[in-house]
């Protein structure tokens, strides 16, 4: 059951995207900078969190649930440090993912080149 | 002929992207990579006993290290030419976003174009999702300090 | 005397000779419906080179020396070189040329720069400021995704009407007249830059045709010719939206196209085996299927009058990005086999 719900939840994030792409202008940078950015304002109002408890991976492999975990991950900060919490919350929070793609990233590049289309 | 004319008649004689049709993989794409994700938080979680978070951070390192190798071996870009926002909008897409530029960029040197280009296309998420995070951080530190 | 008729259609006193030409090109131009023309092909995207820079200015370099070899001719006796390309600061054609020490010229006029070029010169040899003179272009589909795209292995989807950027060259070696066998260039048409508000950097045909529309009026008007005077009139990288445009905006000048137009776009793939959505563009497009194609099926007597009018998307990613439309141009050349 679980597997259905990330698949259907998750198939329609992105479905939701792809409409984006088709039916505007809007670069692919523009839809992950708001998906990201609209992850952090749903979970600030505390609804992302019942997406993410109803559907499991299909909420946080996309993009807004990198942008509910920096929300989530901000809140818990500021409830330990205080107002410090909002500059160091986010990015801890994250560090596992952004430093992944980023080590990742290198390595790839330095092993692979790019191959024609 | 106005340029407004002429935009006009631009709209009616290009093609439309097939919408239903594109709509329809995204679905099935993302929804599998959703999946593939599900899959190795129960793995993660139950079998390797470790903490939701934990395991949580553990899913997207994994997808983010498949997603590098796809794009390494030239298979990623195929799948989004199918997928669109199935392979664009999953954490899969973001680590895609990183590498490709990594990749493609090394020619012009490591440090000035492999360590600069690699944020080129994904460093807006960070940028534009870090600063939403602080912002609500600051509000909710305030709202909590004078509703207590 | 002077040589400008009307708008600014210029007669050639003498018609300049096309002596010799070259092409090169890619993979995906082998397998296309021109493929059998295409005598000089790579299957390896770098040409054997370590950057797709590196490997467009080789194709260049192969090109020139090729024509060079049919001329029998060694650098010195050529006087110009016209070159350019879609890379920054024209850069595939200044280091093509940099070992052939003949003095050159620059050109950007994007993807009109094979007419551009070979406009100049024959100018220069009808202006007897030379004796013979060369017009070379190139583009290769990685530098320029590289350039004004994604990198290659970025995932994204392209929309319906977006182009191919061909990978090829094409050079042409102009002289004064000798051999009558060979095909001349008799007038020629340069464009006016026309901009019609378009700014969607996926649809360059669009932002292109009306530029090709006005050039093409111009050339009817000034000559007093129609259509129909014509075996082939192609344009340069329209793609299949841009030809319709054309096609349009030509019909309200009373002007209509028959079997005779074709766009070097859609002729050099096969838009949906091939998945090229629109067609191919590139400066290497017209270039390549002028030198590949259609000049050697002149000399064939297969076409005896051909108008080459090839057409730029004048604008770069920064100026798209600040939200400006994109001004389009149009050169017309008109070659002849009488």
């Amino acid at each position: 059951m679980d597997y259905i719900k990330a698949f259907v939840i998750g198939g329609l994030f992105c479905a939701i995207g792809q409409i984006f792409i088709d039916k505007t202008k809007l670069t692919p940078a523009k839809i992950l900078v708001g998906y990201v950015v609209a992850g952090v304002i749903l979970s600030a109002f505390g609804i992302y969190e019942h997406i993410a408890d109803f559907a499991g991976a299909g909420a946080s492999v996309p993009l807004t649930g990198f942008g509910h975990t920096l929300a989530t991950s901000v809140k818990e900060a500021v409830d330990q440090h205080g107002f410090l919490g909002a500059f160091t919350g986010g990015l801890s929070g994250t560090a596992g993912g952004i430093t992944a793609a980023i080590v990742f990233g290198t390595a790839v590049a330095l092993i692979f080149k790019p191959h024609k289309k | 002929m106005k340029s407004e004319e002429y935009n006009e008649l631009v709209k009616k004689v290009s093609p439309k992207s097939p919408i239903l049709k594109d709509t329809l993989f995204a679905f099935l794409i993302g929804g599998t990579i959703c999946t593939i994700g599900q899959l190795l938080y129960t793995i993660y979680y139950e079998v390797a006993k470790l903490s939701v978070t934990d395991a949580k951070t553990y899913v997207s390192i994994t997808l983010i290290l498949l997603s590098a190798l796809l794009t390494g071996i030239g298979i990623y870009d195929k799948i989004a030419k199918i997928g669109g926002a199935g392979t664009l909008v999953p954490i899969t897409g973001f680590a895609n976003a990183m590498v490709s530029p990594a990749l493609e960029f090394k020619a012009e040197g490591f440090v000035l174009g492999l360590g600069t280009k690699i944020f080129a296309i994904a460093g807006p998420v960070i940028v534009y999702g870090t600063t939403a995070s602080v912002i609500y951080g600051i509000i909710y530190y305030f709202i909590s300090k004078f509703t207590v | 005397m002077t040589k400008k008729i009307g708008t600014g259609t210029y007669v050639f006193q003498n018609p300049v000779e096309v002596s010799a030409f070259a092409s090169i090109v890619g993979q995906k131009e082998k397998e296309g419906p021109l493929g059998k023309y295409f005598t000089k092909y790579s299957y390896d995207e770098y040409f054997k080179q370590d950057s797709f820079e590196k490997a467009e200015s080789f194709m260049q370099k192969e090109v020139l020396n090729d024509v060079i070899q049919k001329e029998q001719i060694s650098p010195q006796d050529i006087d110009f070189i016209f070159a350019g390309d879609l890379l920054n600061q024209c850069a595939g054609s200044n280091f093509s040329v940099r070992d052939t020490p003949v003095q050159f010229f620059g050109l950007y006029g994007a993807c009109s720069t094979m007419a551009e070029g070979t406009i100049l010169a024959a100018m220069t040899i009808d202006g007897d400021f030379a004796q013979r003179a060369i017009a070379l272009t190139s583009s290769h589909f990685c530098s320029a995704e590289r350039q004004f795209r994604f990198p290659l292995e970025y995932g994204s989807q392209r929309t319906p009407s977006s182009q191919w950027t061909v990978t090829g060259s094409g050079c042409v070696l102009l002289s004064k007249s000798k051999n009558k066998e060979n095909p001349h260039i008799k007038d020629c048409c340069p464009g006016v830059v026309c901009d019609m508000g378009v700014t969607d950097m996926n649809n360059m045909g669009a932002a292109m045709a009306p530029a090709a529309a006005l050039t093409i009026r111009r050339y009817f008007d000034d000559t007093k010719t129609k259509p129909e005077a014509y075996d082939l009139i192609v344009t340069g990288d329209l793609g299949k939206e841009g030809k319709e445009m054309l096609k349009i905006l030509l019909k309200k000048d009373g002007i209509s196209f028959g079997k005779e137009y074709d766009d070097c776009g859609t002729m050099i793939y096969d838009c949906e085996k091939q998945d090229v959505h629109s067609g191919g563009s590139g400066c290497g497009c017209s270039a390549s299927v002028l030198t590949a194609y259609i000049l050697p099926n002149m000399i064939k007597k297969k076409y005896k009058e051909v108008l080459f009018i090839t057409t730029g998307a004048l604008m770069n990613p920064n100026t798209s990005l600040q939200g400006e439309s994109i001004p389009g141009i149009a050169h017309l050349v008109h070659f002849s086999m009488n």
